[in-house]
């Protein structure tokens, strides 16, 4: 880190990364002006991953803590794989949002307060018994007491504008304050507020005004100790654009569609943190997309479960709760074999539990959560940005082993987002059709593949391929109605093995590190950038640890046992009560497999699991 | 107002091109084997190819039906039926799906599903086949089993009211409701056809006979000797008259219904209703499809066709306009759009 003196007066300091976390009332554009942070810096170079944190309730009473909403992003000069632990700047627009989002902000950083928001009711209503400027409640911070909401008034007055207008662009004027201290260039985001307010030039002139008062005030007042420069990072060449998990995961879908040539059919339910999906394909219907918001999630996976069964890729997208009502129709598409993604965008549960929090704690009614031996295959997309790639898979996967496929992201990765150097769809993997054949003139819908296991896909339409299927046991071949006890058990054991050899087909496992350590760090899904950080460091201080993160549930890698069985010590870490563990240990008993695991709707940190590391490393 | 035929055949399919390899293992004397035959015998009729044909059903005694049809067709699970087949329909509009539930399936664990394909207008057909009762889970009564039936699971008898399948049908907006009964094969044979030409969803309510569970349900209705005093068979633009020698007719007397006699009381032929399908008012159907013995004659005919666009049709016109208006034509054109930026 350096210090020089820019214009005499203030200094800069160089940092590798920093966090900075924006929080206010659900209707101060929190997520709006992080947003806008986030693309300018990717523009300047920075590699980033931010993190939205809002409540569940759409206008909670303003002025309380129940209403606030953050949004954090860390961005750096270096790999940046996770919004960061801790906040190193703090933007607290009222006492609520103070009151919620101090626990986030590190001691010694710095937060920034609009002053005109704390007053007495505001302060009270945010449950503080004092005025937390005054008692000391922040005596471990630099402070810095911005009179905001007035300064944006006196930078907008003469405009044509109600005062509920003013006071919606105070958002610009700590957007233009950050950028000051980032030393960033304002122009994306005028470009972005001409584009947005292109019908109403009053709006849009206030909002820039706002932004530049923001900045310039940055610049005059003497409270912030330095401006930071984060330099660009050492990206690998290429075009880039931002992209978050539920965008990529309707993206990968849609790019499998179009390389098989079919319609992707998207039946859904609203729910949070999945109904993006949803809104996302609704809006590309001129490229062969289907969407039907269903009157409920069964008929969501009906109607996406007849639209395969018809020739085109069915999809349905949920959360666990939906899930739950899903499983008796992903049963039946194991049983007919048809092509099916399920897209499960974890949250908080059981129930209802935490529809806007993030956890990991569905990957036992992925893999088991059906009547009977109903296997489907399991992946877990890993950031943000590889949801495209594993909803591809998943597409893929289904196709041409026909069967469910389970793709698990959770609210983490849908809402959070990242820079993402994105393929052309050439690149891609091939997506192969099983094409019906006939035997003697005969079509026999359970004839399979000698090496996948997976039957043709018939379709409504082609003649000669007339044939019925469904729920009911299937005599192997013919696909007839069968109770034959021998036939029975054959077929489970078929339908079975076929997920299994899916294995065949994926890659293995990679172990991060040197293959030695005297611990392996085990994730998978959406807690990877956490993990991977916290190992890297360790990594880097010389700490025997290894790393390997999976993305295949299952079946899992074929290499999975001969990576666990050079280790003593395995150290499964997610945000559950330890389901991804009991699952490798029932696979391969008598290994040390040991959990670790968090459920309080966030993320892991980086500096909690360094710790749990180190304190699996002594012994 | 009729759909269109894809490709004339080459050679006529005849009733045994749609009669299946398997065996049907429906209860002997079951009214189910009625509708199969009525079913294979109208579907020659609609020059479409076979291969177009897809049947799709739930779960329960009818919901076997697909089985035994040398179609497409896919037996999928309890009341879901609707759902599945609104899919098929939008993955391939040019396939004429065929919907097979009975009144638990469509009614009780499938309701949502029912009401809200009639409610979209999706052009698929569905074919109700109401028997009052649950067969294959062995008696139970069911959502339209009159109050007071006794069945294992009611055996003081159901205190439940029953629902009316038409009320449902009216009530979601449904632009195609005929009621037909497992004794009528050749009525059977023509409603079906009449249904597949509706553009819409077509809702056919057949009262069929449970031998085993519930003989006679349906009896004050389809008995030899209540044929002429209790059936009413419904024509669009023709009066409504019935009885044996057709004297009988339904006259509205301010906002209700009833039962005149042409030549009694100076009642003469321009008293009676004549009916109207496709009055887009439905307040006349569902007054006619309420009507009942002991009271009234069982309405028995289309009662409701009207055209209203449907959910496919919808569906196409909107794709076509968003196409026409389009600035980006693949994924790839989609990924380049928006804010990107090249690091170099």
């Amino acid at each position: 880190m350096s210090e020089t003196a820019i214009n005499g007066k203030k200094t800069t300091k160089e940092l590798e990364k920093v966090v900075i976390r924006f929080a206010g009332d659900s209707g101060d554009g929190m997520q709006l002006t992080g947003s806008q942070f986030s693309f300018t810096s990717a523009l300047w170079g920075n590699d980033l991953a931010t993190f939205p944190d809002f409540p569940a309730e759409i206008r909670a009473p303003q002025g309380t803590v129940e209403g606030v909403s953050g949004f954090q992003v860390q961005i750096g000069k270096i790999d940046i794989y996770t919004p960061g632990d801790q906040a190193d700047v703090l933007v607290a627009m009222n006492p609520a949002a103070l009151k919620s989002n101090l626990q986030f902000a590190r001691k010694g950083g710095n937060v920034i307060v609009d002053l005109d928001a704390f007053v007495d009711r505001n302060i009270e209503k945010a449950g503080f018994v004092t005025n937390p400027l005054e008692d000391g409640t922040l005596a471990d911070y630099n402070v810095v007491e911005a009179p905001i909401s007035s300064l944006t008034k006196t930078a907008l007055e003469g405009l044509q504008l109600d005062n509920k207008s003013i006071m919606r662009s105070k958002n610009m004027f700590a957007l233009g304050m950050m950028y000051w201290l980032f030393d960033r260039s304002l122009k994306e985001t005028e470009k972005y507020i001409d584009s947005k307010f292109k019908k109403t030039p009053a709006l849009a002139e206030g909002n820039k005004r706002a932004l530049n008062a923001g900045f310039h005030y940055a610049e005059t007042i003497e409270a912030l100790p330095a401006m930071y420069k984060v330099p660009p990072a050492q990206i690998e060449k290429g075009t880039y654009r931002h992209i978050s998990g539920n965008t990529a995961t309707a993206w990968g879908l849609m790019a499998a569609a179009e390389k098989v040539g079919k319609k992707l059919f998207l039946g859904s339910y609203p729910i949070t943190p999945a109904s993006d999906i949803l809104h996302e394909l609704s809006r590309h219907k001129n490229l062969g997309v289907i969407t039907m918001q269903a009157e409920d999630e069964i008929a969501a996976v009906c109607s996406a479960i007849g639209a395969s069964y018809a020739g085109q890729l069915g999809v349905t997208t949920s959360s666990g709760p939906g899930i739950a009502l899903k499983g008796e129709a992903i049963g039946l598409a194991v049983m007919a074999e048809i092509p099916l993604v399920v897209v499960d965008v974890q949250r908080g549960g059981p129930s209802t539990g935490l529809p806007t929090k993030t956890e990991q704690a569905d990957i036992n009614i992925a893999v088991y959560g059906r009547n009977s031996e109903s296997p489907a295959v399991v992946l877990a997309a890993s950031t943000p940005a590889n949801c495209f790639d594993f909803a591809y898979l998943a597409a893929k996967i289904a196709i041409e082993h026909m069967t469910p496929v389970i793709l698990l992201t959770d609210g983490y990765l849908a809402n959070g987002s990242e820079p993402w150097k994105f393929p052309t769809t050439a690149d891609l993997p091939p997506i192969t059709l099983h094409e019906p054949h006939k035997d003697n003139g005969v079509y026999y819908p359970y004839v399979r593949d000698a090496e996948t296991l997976a039957r043709g896909w018939a379709v409504p339409g082609t003649p000669g391929f007339e044939h019925r299927i469904g729920g009911l046991e299937k005599q192997e071949k013919t696909g007839n109605v069968s109770y034959d006890p021998q036939n029975h058990e054959k077929m489970v054991r078929t339908r079975a093995e076929k997920v299994t050899r899916v294995a065949n087909y994926l890659p293995e496992l990679e172990v991060q590190g040197n293959g030695d350590g005297k611990l392996l760090v085990v994730g998978w899904g959406g807690t990877f950038g956490g993990l991977h950080t916290a190992v890297t460091e360790l990594q880097q201080a010389n700490r025997k640890i290894d790393f390997v993160h999976f993305n295949f549930i299952n079946p899992l890698p074929k290499n999975t046992q001969a990576v666990f069985e050079k280790y003593n010590k395995i150290l499964v870490c997610e945000l559950n009560m330890g389901q991804f563990a009991s699952l490798l240990r029932s696979k391969f008993p008598g290994m040390n497999i040991l959990s670790y695991t968090k459920i309080q709707g966030q993320p892991f940190l980086v500096t909690e699991l360094k710790e749990v590391f180190l304190e699996n490393l002594k012994d | 107002m009729e759909n269109t035929i894809d490709i004339p055949q080459e050679k006529p399919l005849t009733k045994k091109d749609f009669e299946s390899d398997q065996l049907v293992r429906w209860c002997p004397g079951c009214g189910d084997y009625s509708i199969l035959s009525a079913m294979t015998n109208a579907l020659p009729q609609l020059n479409i190819p076979r291969e177009n044909f897809v049947f799709v059903s739930g779960i329960g005694c009818a919901a076997r039906f697909p089985y035994y049809m040398n179609t497409y067709g896919f037996h999928t699970i309890h009341g879901r039926g609707p759902a599945v087949a609104t899919g098929v329909k939008l993955a391939n509009p040019k396939l004429s799906v065929w919907e097979i539930q009975g009144d638990g399936d469509a009614m009780a664990i499938g309701g949502n599903h029912f009401i809200h394909a009639l409610r979209r207008n999706i052009d698929i057909n569905i074919i109700l086949f109401n028997n009052e009762i649950y067969g294959l889970t062995k008696g139970q009564y069911s959502p339209t089993s009159p109050a007071g039936l006794v069945t294992k699971s009611t055996p003081y008898g159901s205190v439940e009211r029953p629902f009316q399948a038409a009320e449902l049908v009216i009530g979601a907006q449904g632009t195609f409701y005929a009621r037909t009964i497992d004794t009528n094969p050749k009525l059977m044979t023509e409603i079906f056809v009449h249904a597949a030409k509706h553009v819409g969803t077509s809702l056919v309510e057949v009262l069929q006979n449970c031998v085993i569970f519930n003989d006679d349900a349906h009896a004050a209705v389809t008995a030899k000797q209540n044929r002429d005093d209790f059936q009413l068979h419904v024509k669009h633009s023709q009066p409504l008259l019935f009885g044996k020698e057709n004297k009988k007719g339904i006259r509205l007397n301010g906002l209700k219904l009833e039962v005149v006699t042409i030549g009694e009381n100076g009642i003469t032929e321009n008293d009676i209703l004549v009916h109207d399908a496709h009055n887009e008012d439905p307040t006349l159907h569902l007054m006619l499809a309420r009507m009942a013995p002991p009271h009234f004659p069982m309405a028995l005919g289309v009662i409701r066709e009207v055209r209203a666009k449907t959910y496919d049709e919808a569906i196409a016109e909107e794709r076509e306009k968003i196409t026409a208006n389009a600035r980006y034509h693949s994924v790839d054109d989609l990924l380049k759009s928006g804010e990107i930026w090249e690091i170099k």
